[in-house]
């Protein structure tokens, strides 16, 4: 049997006061390869903190946080760098892409730190953004494409490492109706083809794309069982 | 390579990703980058053209100087060991009758010849012709010449003929005045022809010639030249001795590079029973006169070039440091997608480094611009010294990544959560 790929083990974020917020109190939870879990909650309640955690862009107060059966709490800083590289993808609500750079070259940045040739990683690249529709768009600029398309940008970036997890913090968050029902079809698309996926969201139709739901709310996390379409 | 921990190879950046990423982080802010590099062309550029300019215009004072220095001995009869001279006179000069003969068989002499300046006795009166009404003076410097000495001094003569061999043999009284002196006696160029003459305590000599300049011995003061037999026949023997300033001596204009040979030769060829009475004065070493010049200058301007740089240094500093404030969410992205922080201190650094490269190119090439047209403006010969010049363009380099350092380090402190919080 292989090992969950998130598996929390009273996962703790503390923030030191005076007075001290608990931003995360101590949670377990277990997340299978190809699941697709929605984080749901109020502003304020811990989503973030959680997606952060998630993401090895902070580091917890206590308990223990395993990515692919690896303990990563006592991990160096290099192995941190490494996991966030290769095994995880993440997508931000304010998508995050670089303004001087192209939609290629936004999606070359996640691959420079990999060790592979230039000509690979730039194949790797075009596929990326091919596969999220943007094969006409490479050498666009993030000023002149759309908010959708920035968002699926974004997504090509995350995802051009082939990650074992993808992290969205809120990702229809800066986008119209249209636009995020055809950013969910595609995260749907990508779910379908074995992708774990984690959704930070506080949009119920959102999600509602998930299999699972967690909710959390001021820094605690509950599952709820038989939400959701899949 | 895997390494056992993450099961996963450590993220690298290579050199030439580094390189890229600066050029681009450059490329793509044209406007700042060319206003940060400002600074770095301002340092450069000023420590180039002043180095330039100082070695330009002091190579041009110094082959001014060096010309004339380097090719006049100066020969000067010290007395002899036993002075057996009647009371109240001298004894006969160092120098033999035909001391310029011998001094022109020395390879390198272009000219020799033996001058001292005449001792008149107080209230020694100077006047022309009556008939020329000049006025009478009493600050005219008597210098005895031979031909040679005159040939050796290089006269430029307004009119008239320098004096010859055979009015010095014979001890003809004839005398060449320079202009002020001509002037002052109301002696002019158009006059000569008629023969005037100067009355020095009522002896005559006739003028033959008037000079405006000489290249040695004398200068452009009130000066009036007899030959060495007439002086010594009026006059009587000089007084020996360095440091008399009435001693006899020998000027010798050599051919360029001959002075040091031609030095070491003069006093036992004009005196072998007793060389060691005449005292020869070679000229300085023309290398060391001129990197006495040079250092002095350039030592000075080298401070003001680096000062330049330090304000370029400084400005570098400051553009990076605010640029790593405004570019902090592109950190936190390149973090979120496996950068660790030396990858984030490197790529600034590279990108600083570069700006302070690109910038001492710049800078260089106007600080040879403005060497080049000052000195083909001077008619001068440019001098660039390839020391200074060639690493230049390294000086911006090291300005650049000494003052993108701090920024760096800062940039790679940054953590990834808070870099992301803040875009």
């Amino acid at each position: 049997m292989t090992a969950p790929v998130i598996e929390l083990r009273g996962l703790a974020r503390t923030y030191p006061g005076p007075p001290p917020v608990f931003a995360l109190r101590p949670a377990d939870l277990a997340i299978e390869a190809g699941d697709y879990v929605a984080v749901t909650g109020p502003s304020g309640s811990g989503k973030s903190t959680l997606l952060h955690l998630l993401g090895l862009l902070d580091s917890p107060t206590a308990g223990s946080y395993l990515l692919d059966g690896l303990d990563t709490s006592a991990l160096p800083d290099r192995d941190r760098s490494a996991l966030r590289g290769r095994r995880i993808g993440i997508v931000f609500q304010a998508f995050h892409l670089l303004a001087y750079r192209t939609a290629l070259e936004n999606v070359l940045l996640a691959e420079l730190y990999n060790q592979t040739s230039r000509s690979a990683r730039l194949q790797a690249a075009v596929d990326a953004l091919s596969a999220v529709g943007l094969g006409h768009r490479l050498e666009a600029l993030p000023t002149t494409l759309s908010g959708g398309e920035c968002q699926r940008v974004a997504i090509a970036r995350a995802l051009v490492n082939r990650p074992s997890l993808l992290l969205c913090d809120e990702p229809t968050g800066n986008l119209d109706s249209r636009n995020a029902a055809t950013l969910m079809e595609l995260l749907d698309q990508l779910n379908s083809g074995g992708l774990t996926i984690v959704i930070i969201t506080h949009d119920a139709a959102v999600a509602a794309h998930a299999g699972r739901t967690v909710a959390i709310s001021d820094g605690m996390l509950s599952e709820r069982i038989g939400t959701g379409h899949a | 390579m895997p390494r056992p921990g993450a099961g996963l190879p450590t993220p690298r950046l290579t050199v030439r990703d580094t390189a890229a990423e600066a050029i681009a982080g450059i490329v793509q802010r044209p406007g700042r980058a060319g206003l940060t590099m400002l600074g770095t062309v301002l340092g450069v550029g000023a420590f180039v053209a002043v180095l330039g300019l100082t070695a330009t215009s002091a190579g041009q004072i110094s082959r001014q100087f060096s010309v004339l220095e380097d090719t006049t001995v100066m020969v000067a009869d010290n007395g002899p060991a036993n002075d057996v001279a009647p009371p109240g006179t001298y004894p006969a000069i160092g120098f033999p009758a035909d001391a310029d003969a011998v001094a022109g068989h020395i390879k390198g002499v272009a000219a020799a010849g033996v001058w001292w300046p005449v001792a008149l006795p107080q209230g020694t009166n100077f006047s022309a012709s009556q008939a020329l009404s000049g006025e009478t003076s009493q600050t005219v410097n008597l210098v005895a010449v031979s031909p040679g000495a005159v040939k050796a001094m290089v006269l430029t003569m307004v009119a008239g003929s320098p004096l010859s061999t055979y009015e010095n043999d014979t001890a003809q009284h004839v005398a060449m005045l320079n202009t002020t002196t001509a002037a002052t006696l109301g002696i002019s160029a158009a006059r000569l022809p008629s023969h005037p003459a100067v009355f020095v305590n009522g002896i005559a000599y006739t003028v033959v010639g008037i000079y405006s300049s000489a290249q040695r011995v004398v200068s452009g003061d009130s000066g009036m030249l007899i030959p060495e037999n007439t002086a010594l026949e009026d006059y009587g023997n000089p007084q020996p001795g360095i440091g008399s300033q009435e001693e006899a001596q020998m000027v010798i204009a050599t051919r360029t590079g001959a002075a040091q040979e031609v030095s070491r030769e003069i006093a036992p060829a004009e005196l072998p029973t007793d060389p060691h009475r005449l005292v020869v004065t070679p000229p300085q070493n023309p290398l060391k006169l001129q990197g006495e010049v040079n250092g002095d200058l350039a030592g000075l301007f080298l401070i003001l070039a680096l000062i330049s740089l330090l304000i370029g240094a400084v400005g570098i500093a400051n553009t990076t440091l605010v640029a790593v404030l405004e570019r902090t969410g592109e950190i936190g992205v390149r973090r979120a997608v496996g950068a660790r922080p030396r990858h984030i201190a490197a790529q600034f650094l590279a990108e600083s480094t570069a700006l302070g490269t690109l910038g001492g190119l710049i800078g260089t090439c106007i600080g040879v611009g403005i060497v080049v047209i000052f000195a083909a403006a001077q008619n001068w010969t440019a001098v660039l010294n390839p020391v200074y010049t060639l690493p230049a363009p390294l000086i911006g380099s090291v300005v650049g990544l000494l003052a993108g350092a701090y920024p760096a380090l800062r940039a790679a402190r940054t953590s990834p959560l808070a870099a992301l919080r803040h875009a």
